[in-house]
């Protein structure tokens, strides 16, 4: 990655990759929660109950469970891992996107809960009024369902990027421990204190440490704010 | 060409037993649905508008059919061109006046957009709210903007469901007149839910009673009022009145009736297609009775109480030998004589006496 070399004899590369992560992953959540969301709180379909759950358990699994499941879906033998390399000519594993995967399936279920409570905590009735006004189901979501839920969506996001950006398990076993390509802070940390480089260690910890603070005061501020 | 608007609709629901099932037949003009909460009115309006699915049934708009059972069409609500002022206030909170009027018309040009959006804001005088959000608006001033929100796409129905909730006095007649202003420009049927019966006389060109899913009458307000066919519809109409009793003679060539209640007998007008001996129920219109005069059925009664109104006051009278008590209307200097306890005769013309079939 150039332009992040050493400053003050700290690596900042893993605290890079793991904003960057953390911030792609917590994007494709929002999305994949929203669309996820907005069908278990408006559809009946067959398997609603079963794809609630589903979204669920990433959040009861141990996250090296989790990773192993990852491994068997997207390692080089899979059907997937073998689509990604036909189509990027590298495997998925082990690369810094799989670091992206691994946060994205630690935040999505936060994600996936609080956007369907937040979605239907937004009064029918305007909804309602919108579709006699005129307005397609989709218009409907964006114009009326996502401002008014806006909110809560944005506390639950902000939480997600903090979920993402603290994944451990999930990333150490399909992205690796590999410095300067898919070492992520967590993981640096962690390899810092298996190395006995306590100082780093610290460092490390009070920055992450300060984004959550700053993350929870986000949140609170935006839920206040109502 | 007159847009009408005929409608049958029947839904049942297994968790409470409740079902509707009514047939409605509604010109351009006011038509008021009228009855208890509970009785299915908004369901109604909720059917119409395509929000819920009948069971059974058919709506059809001029010669557009928005709803057939049989043959499986169901018009989304968006696409019905009707403008629904729901009970609830539903003005989009995070949006101004302005915005608010503009989203039905996402279809429409901008200028003409703006033509549009304009001048619904003069009609109904909200040009100085238009960059206000709703919740910097007074109640009567939103239930304004909702109305002309829901008129801005030019809708081809037009229902309202309880429009003066919540208004005092004073707002409620602006939104009378309003309403008025509505009909005569728009040659819409416009369907009315209320439970207010000042208001259904006020507006309805037609008004259709409603008890327990049902409809239990129809016709103008004036027609209804003079001629309730059952107790339960008297009852609704405001009639305190309402009394069962026995047929007891008929006269065809005086043209009178004798009916036996309790201790009284009264005379009311003849009775074609009545029996002697038959149950009927009848009611009695409370401004009817009066304290002077001689003609009618005089009958006593002990004033138990009264209910004073600034210009009239309503006095109850426990009849002589009777459990009966009966209502009756005078103008407020009246009672300034009259003292609770005492004893009075009243009058019951004949005439004011009406008959419907017994419960």
């Amino acid at each position: 990655m150039p332009g992040f070399g050493t400053i003050g004899n700290v690596d900042w590369f893993p605290l890079w990759l793991s904003l960057r992560v953390a911030a792609l992953a917590t994007l494709i959540s929002l999305t994949l929660g929203l669309a996820l969301a907005y069908a278990l709180a408006n559809w009946r379909f067959r398997g609603k109950e079963a794809l609630d759950a589903l979204t669920t358990l990433p959040m009861v699994l141990p996250p090296t469970v989790l990773g192993y499941y990852l491994l068997v879906l997207l390692g080089r033998d899979s059907f997937l891992g073998k689509l990604h390399e036909h189509v990027w000519g590298a495997p998925l594993v082990f690369t810094w996107q799989a670091a992206v995967v691994a946060s994205t399936v630690h935040a999505v279920p936060l994600l996936v809960k609080a956007a369907r409570a937040a979605l239907e905590s937004v009064d029918r009735t305007l909804e309602d009024a919108a579709r006699t006004l005129g307005a397609s189901e989709w218009r409907v979501f964006l114009r009326i369902t996502l401002p008014l839920a806006r909110r809560s969506v944005m506390a639950a996001t902000v939480f997600a990027f903090a979920r993402a950006l603290g994944d451990f398990g999930i990333t150490l076993m399909i992205a690796g421990n590999i410095p300067g390509k898919t070492q992520t802070m967590a993981v640096a940390i962690y390899d810092a204190v298996q190395s006995g480089n306590g100082q780093l260690a610290r460092i490390l910890v009070l920055v992450i440490s300060a984004v959550a603070i700053a993350v929870l005061y986000t949140m609170n501020r935006l839920q206040a704010a109502k | 060409m007159k847009t009408a608007l005929e409608a049958s609709l029947a839904k049942q629901f297994s968790a409470d037993g409740f079902s509707l099932d009514v047939t409605l037949r509604c010109e351009p003009g006011v038509t008021v649905l009228f009855g208890a909460s509970g009785a299915g009115k908004t369901l109604t309006l909720n059917l119409l508008a395509g929000l819920t699915a009948p069971d059974r049934g058919r709506v059809l708009l001029g010669d557009e059919l928005l709803f057939d059972a049989g043959s499986g069409v169901h018009v989304p609500p968006r696409s019905r061109g009707i403008g629904y002022v729901f009970q609830s206030e539903t003005l989009f909170p995070h949006m101004t006046v302005a915005e608010n009027m503009i989203f039905p018309l996402a279809k429409v040009p901008t200028l003409e957009r703006r033509r549009r959006v304009n001048h619904l804001l003069e009609v109904f005088r909200i040009s100085d709210l238009a960059g206000r959000l709703p919740r910097a608006l007074s109640g009567g001033e939103r239930q304004r903007v909702t109305l002309a929100r829901a008129l801005a796409a030019d809708p081809r129905l037009l229902l309202l469901d309880e429009p003066a909730r919540g208004l005092d006095y004073e707002l409620r007649h602006d939104l009378y007149a309003v309403l008025r202003q509505v009909r005569e420009q728009y040659p819409i049927p416009i369907v009315v839910v209320t439970h207010d019966l000042a208001e259904a006389f006020l507006l309805a060109g037609r008004m259709y009673i409603y008890r327990l899913g049902r409809v239990e009458q129809e016709g103008s307000p004036d027609a209804v009022y003079a001629a309730p066919r059952t107790a339960q519809v008297a009852q609704l109409l405001g009639f305190t009145n309402v009394f069962e009793g026995v047929v007891e003679e008929l006269d065809p060539a005086a043209g009178t009736s004798r009916l036996r209640c309790q201790g009284l007998l009264l005379t009311a007008g003849y009775l074609p297609g009545r029996l002697k001996g038959d149950k009927v129920g009848f009611c009695i219109p409370a401004a009817a009775v009066s304290l002077e005069g001689s003609s009618g059925n005089r009958v006593k009664g002990e004033l138990t109480h009264q209910i004073l109104s600034p210009s009239i006051a309503r006095l109850f009278f426990r009849l002589e030998n009777t459990t009966l008590d009966l209502e009756c209307e005078v103008p407020r200097s009246r009672t300034a004589d009259l003292s609770v306890g005492r004893s009075y005769a009243l009058q019951v013309p004949a005439s004011a006496i009406h008959v419907f079939p017994a419960a």
